[in-house]
């Protein structure tokens, strides 16, 4: 009898329980973070970081990067689904097309340009001073004249060597 | 000019026409009284549909630029609503234009302060910056002609209306 209701009541626990787990294996688990997405879009009013803003239109676009985040979307979908409602203001990285390509492409020539030029600079000085120990080479030693060949003669008496 | 010049002036006048570019690409337009209104077809709020302000010439506009997180926005919600009950049959009417939200929330402030004139919604700042908008509330009235006959850089309240804008609408001013 004992080991009757004991089956019985195992039966309805499993029968209550059924549902809440098959809903909690329903909610898709989150692929990204609020503050990772936080961290890489702005706040199109207020001008900065979404992660740093506070103002009421801040708060607004927080919430609906919550939702989004809660409903297992990655961070590129979140990324799209702000674009389409906020403009493409709303990324704090340009894109890497039309004249936003400007922002990845001129840091990349200058430091070419930067390369090149110190790279020709170098080139030159060290053939310069080649060019200064060859003709150094070739030249004999000039012996004083004038007044240097008269102050040399005193100083090196006056300390008679 | 040696080639090492003209490169090195080349390279300057690259750098300045490029930060100028980026400056006129992000500034604001200037509008002032007289203008034609900026103008877009947008879709309506609720969709489906899209409306632009000429679909009114020959009316008067009050264009409203609004934003469901600007507190003012609700409080001259109601006003708009009532100012146009009162002169729809004058010829006259109200554009809603909904910027920087997002649609959900629009929809909601929509459900709370319900609107007999049409709503537009323009995503991000692009219809703030056609206007010149430096933040919301923002109302323009555009006279049946197109052109802009009044600019006011904030919330409207009955007296405005009933002191700035009808007497326009009426031909007293």
């Amino acid at each position: 009898m004992r080991r009757r209701v004991f089956a019985v009541a195992l039966v309805l626990c499993l029968a209550l329980t059924a549902p809440a787990a098959g809903s909690v294996a329903q909610q898709p688990a989150p692929q990204t973070t609020v503050n990772a997405i936080e961290a890489e879009v702005m706040c199109p009013v207020c001008g900065t970081l979404l992660e740093l803003a506070d103002s009421p239109q801040a708060k607004r676009e927080k919430v609906f990067v919550a939702k989004l985040v809660a409903t297992g979307k990655s961070k590129e979908e979140v990324k799209d689904a702000l674009v389409a409602q906020y403009g493409k203001e709303v990324l704090a990285t340009p894109e890497a097309s039309g004249f936003d390509l400007s922002a990845y492409l001129v840091p990349i020539l200058a430091i070419l340009i930067a390369a090149v030029a110190l790279a020709y600079s170098v080139v030159r000085w060290r053939r310069s001073s080649e060019q200064d120990r060859q003709s150094a080479k070739g030249k004999p030693a000039q012996a004083p004249r004038g007044e240097d060949a008269e102050r040399l003669e005193a100083d090196l008496s006056r300390y008679d060597l | 000019m040696s080639t090492r010049s003209f490169l090195a002036v080349l390279a300057v006048l690259a750098v300045i026409g490029l930060l100028a570019f980026g400056l006129l690409n992000k500034g604001a337009t200037k509008i002032a009284v007289g203008d034609p209104v900026p103008d877009k077809t947008l879709p309506t709020l609720p969709g489906p549909g899209e409306k632009s302000i000429a679909d009114y010439r020959g009316d008067w506009v009050l264009v409203n630029l609004w934003a469901s997180w600007c507190v003012p926005c609700r409080q001259e919600a109601p006003i708009l609503e009532d100012f146009y009950k009162r002169n729809r049959d004058r010829h006259t009417t109200v554009v809603g234009i909904n910027v920087q939200d997002n649609e959900d929330d629009a929809l909601a402030f929509l459900r709370e302060h319900p609107t007999g004139y049409p709503q537009l919604r323009s995503v991000g700042n692009e219809r703030s910056k056609a206007f010149g908008s430096t933040g919301v509330p923002e109302n323009f009235l555009v006279n049946p002609k197109g052109q802009l006959a009044l600019i006011w850089r904030g919330p409207v309240d009955d007296r405005f209306l009933a002191e700035e804008v009808e007497p326009l609408i009426e031909g007293k001013q």
